[in-house]
């Protein structure tokens, strides 16, 4: 790793030899490769003026609780765009791990639960309904990453199918045991308290233990995309797939795998999601997708293939949880905030794709 | 006829961030002439033929063509204005057919709205008569050879009625017969007065063909004469300002025991049929023939990445089934493969990642965690043994010449510490220089006790690096000639075999 302080030296030095065409071009250049963060600074100091609260240790706390909540899901996601792919199940993935967990937690005392004859809830039986959800996520993964892998079939067909086949999953849990489609509710104390409970508080606004979880799952996912043979896998058959064959590079594996483990990330994302909502409903995790590859691309996760960073995820849910949380306090309406995230999104795209055409 | 001069480009002068691609450059094409353009790669011959067509925008200088001043905004314009480019790297619509690529952004119209598919197919055909194509006009282009897709391009550029036609190493993927086809059609476009500019780096097809030669290096221009004033080694010596005695350095590898032997190799999805042969330690087996004799094919079967029907590989008296190329790679296989942006480079990945990509394994610490430290101590022992011109291992592949990433990729292949080599076109698009050096490379591969396979279209190569070399033929092999003792003419009559 090169000093940054000498970088920024060397970089200045440079620029003080380039004549005041090229010196112009590098400046538009610079603006607009950080566009994103510049556009992000302004609207931050606007907030701020407008809102004072803004700028505060308790909504700051309660952003991170924000990006703890959806960070998973886009790590998830990330690895399938760097194959060049997507997966567009990852929210009804989430939804059906939601409702399961809710069902496998619910109090035991519970006058409308669905399945009686459950284990006492125990620190160990919570632990083992995670794993369980886990494991239903990773094989809807594994399923997406079979059709992917073996029929060479492009992820939006396979994971668009197997995001209408686990919608019908979940439409037919909620009928299970006269349910009839109600919500989910009812949730233990012990399971909401694991996942939902205050490590510490700040300025009164508590910041659950789901952010420590996401922060053991930032480190593990940075550890495999950066520091395993897998990971180094994944990044060669989305730059090149033929190229990474011919290297010796198993293909078929790696991509089955990128699927799994985005479906494990799914699956434990749900696991969160069931104490985030208190009750699930059938609805849970509608559209979650969206969010997390909007994430992916503002955070530099190119639908180009072979490039991201774990940092460039964090930034990019932040920057969409920050522009939400700051529209909401402005007091825009929901309509407006919609737009407002689909321009963001295709600004973002724009001024990432700019990084990838050749310039001529 | 009267060659006055239609083509001229006065003091092109073009600039990149830190580089001077071309510094006052001047050109003039004269009518029914060809023209070379030579130089090492980056010397500017391309971004001289981008200034032309307005690909880039020239910093200061003039193009007159006829006499007028003329400045193409892309090759659309220049095109339409009589000036066409034949390109290395095909752009062509490979889902549609060849009149439709032909034909694309001018399809001629009935009643301005429909497509006139008969008229369209019938100028084809005519076109093709006049060259002496012989290509359905309704075929698909992705089932076609890359040999014939240029034919096509060429006609494209024939049916604009150009005045002027840049071939831009045309016969980079072209076997020797389809050379002399590509040059009849050449001489005849010349003798109707066409202007044409030819760039590419083989000695001998520029003797042959061209009536000018411009050298350029550096991005300046160095020496306009006419071509039959200039011997090989002139060339040569204005090309790389120094003298380049050999083309090839001497050959110091000894053969040894018989160490490969491949029986019977026969496929599954081509037509490989029978293929045998037999090749020894620290020997460099050629292996020759024409577009698709199988060449590429058989490497690729060696190496498990096509699928076989039968055929046994046998290495040391040990059995090889490698079933995929992770298998391969186990049993100490290496491929170089012919398409290297394609099938080779991870373009948006560095250096480094490039590199050590086949050989992970061995940084593996623990079981799981790959070492950062000794991979990039690996990179840093490749790039200088390869001489590998890089500003760090973090630069992305995709912005170093070819030869440069032959050479990273080669290096990647090193790493796995390899008994086979097999190389598929290792030489294919580098300038003279790093040619030599690949040529070293195999040799002191070869030297080491390892054994090479190398197949290439280019003859004088195989003449000059080879021990012996394999000629196929329609999938089948042709026969085996000692490169000591043969002549081109001996292999191109074997490569004809069973065409």
């Amino acid at each position: 790793m090169t000093n940054p302080v000498k970088r920024l030296q060397a970089t200045a030095e440079e620029f003080k030899h380039k004549d005041s065409k090229d010196k112009k071009r590098y400046i538009v250049d610079t603006i607009l490769n950080n566009a994103l963060y510049i556009l992000m600074l302004i609207f931050i100091i606007y907030t701020a003026n407008k809102q004072p609260n803004f700028l505060t240790w308790g909504s700051f706390a309660n952003l991170i609780t924000q990006v703890a909540a959806y960070l998973p899901l886009a790590l998830g996601i990330a690895g399938c765009i760097v194959l060049t792919g997507t997966d567009l199940s990852a929210g009804r993935v989430a939804g059906l791990t939601a409702a399961v967990s809710a069902v496998l937690l619910q109090k035991t005392d519970f006058a409308n639960k669905m399945f009686n004859n459950l284990p006492a809830i125990t620190p160990g039986w919570i632990l083992v309904a995670m794993l369980i959800v886990v494991a239903i996520g990773a094989l809807i993964g594994l399923v997406n990453g079979f059709f992917v892998a073996k029929f060479s079939l492009h992820p939006f067909i396979v994971t668009l199918s197997t995001q209408l086949i686990t919608y019908g999953i979940i439409l037919w849990f909620f009928g299970l045991n006269g349910n009839n489609g109600q919500p989910i509710s009812g949730l233990s104390q012990e399971y909401k308290n694991a996942i939902g409970g205050a490590m510490f508080r700040m300025q009164n606004v508590p910041i659950p233990n789901y952010v420590a979880y996401a922060l053991l799952l930032t480190v593990l996912m940075w550890f495999i995309w950066n520091k395993t043979t897998f990971g180094k896998n994944m990044f060669a058959v989305g730059s090149n797939a033929e190229a990474a064959k011919v290297s010796g590079v198993n293909v078929f594996m790696t991509t089955m795998l990128v699927h799994t483990l985005a479906g494990a990330m799914y699956g434990y994302s749900g696991f969160i999601e069931g104490v985030r909502s208190g009750s699930v409903a059938a609805s849970t995790g509608l559209n979650a997708e969206c969010d997390a590859i909007a994430a992916c691309v503002i955070g530099g996760v190119s639908f180009v293939g072979g490039t991201g960073k774990i940092s460039g995820i964090i930034m990019g849910v932040f920057v969409l949880r920050i522009i939400f949380v700051a529209l909401t306090m402005l007091g825009v309406d929901s309509s407006s905030l919609y737009i407002i995230k689909g321009a963001i999104i295709l600004c973002a795209c724009a001024l990432d794709m700019r990084k990838y055409l050749v310039k001529k | 006829m009267e060659h006055d001069v239609l083509l001229k480009m006065v003091d092109i002068t073009k600039t990149f961030p830190g580089v001077k691609a071309l510094d006052h450059v001047s050109l003039e094409i004269k009518r029914g002439t060809v023209h070379a353009l030579m130089g090492e790669n980056g010397a500017g011959k391309s971004t001289l033929m981008k200034c032309l067509f307005g690909i880039y925008n020239k910093d200061s200088g003039q193009i007159f063509l006829e006499g007028k001043e003329v400045n193409f905004k892309n090759s659309k314009e220049a095109l339409e204005n009589g000036v066409a480019m034949v390109h290395q790297e095909l752009n062509q619509a490979l889902k549609r057919s060849v009149m439709d690529n032909i034909w694309l952004g001018r399809y001629p119209k009935i009643a301005g709205i429909a497509v006139n598919e008969r008229k369209m197919y019938k100028d084809t055909l005519e076109v093709f008569n006049e060259l002496g194509i012989d290509v359905d006009p309704r075929r698909i282009m992705s089932t076609m050879p890359v040999s014939q897709r240029q034919m096509v391009e060429i006609a494209k550029a024939v049916s604009f009625h150009s005045k002027v036609i840049v071939f831009d190493e045309p016969t980079s993927s072209l076997t020797e017969e389809e050379v002399e086809h590509l040059f009849r059609i050449i001489n005849m476009l010349r003798a109707k007065g066409v202007a044409i500019i030819y760039i590419s780096h083989k000695m001998a097809e520029i003797k042959r063909i061209s009536d000018e030669i411009t050298v350029m290096r550096d991005g300046q221009w160095i020496a306009t004469r006419p071509a039959a004033e200039l011997e090989m080694n002139d060339i040569i010596r204005l090309m790389v300002g120094r003298e380049l005695t050999n083309q090839f350095p001497p050959k110091t590898n000894k053969p040894g025991d018989v160490y490969l032997k491949v029986e019977g190799l026969t496929g599954l999805y081509n037509h490989l049929q029978d293929v045998s042969f037999e090749a020894r330690r620290g020997e460099i087996l050629g292996i020759a023939g024409l577009d698709s004799s199988g060449r590429t094919e058989t490497l690729e079967s060696i190496f498990g990445i096509r699928s076989r029907k039968a055929g046994t590989i046998t290495l040391d008296g040990k059995v090889c089934k490698n079933r995929s190329a992770g298998e391969a790679i186990k049993n100490g296989f290496a491929l170089l493969t012919e398409e290297r942006r394609a099938t080779g480079i991870f373009g948006v990945l560095n250096i480094r990642e490039n590199t050590v990509i086949s050989s992970l394994k061995k940084h593996k610490r623990f079981g799981i965690y790959l070492s950062e430290k000794s991979q990039r101590e690996d990179t840093q022992q490749y790039i200088e043994a390869m001489h590998t011109k890089t500003p760090s291992q973090e630069t992305k592949i995709r912005t170093l010449s070819g030869g440069n990433q032959q050479k990273v990729i080669i290096g990647r292949w090193l790493l796995t510490n390899p008994d086979v080599l097999l190389l598929d076109e290792p030489t294919r698009g580098i300038d003279v220089g790093a040619k030599y050096e690949i040529y070293q490379l195999i040799l002191d591969l070869a030297n080491n006790g390892k054994t090479v396979l190398m197949v290439s279209s280019e003859m004088p190569e195989l003449l000059g690096v080879c021990d012996r070399i394999l000629v196929m033929s329609g999938g089948r092999v042709a026969g085996e000639v000692d490169a000591a003792h043969t002549s081109q003419e001996e292999i191109m009559t074997l490569a004809a075999k069973y065409v």
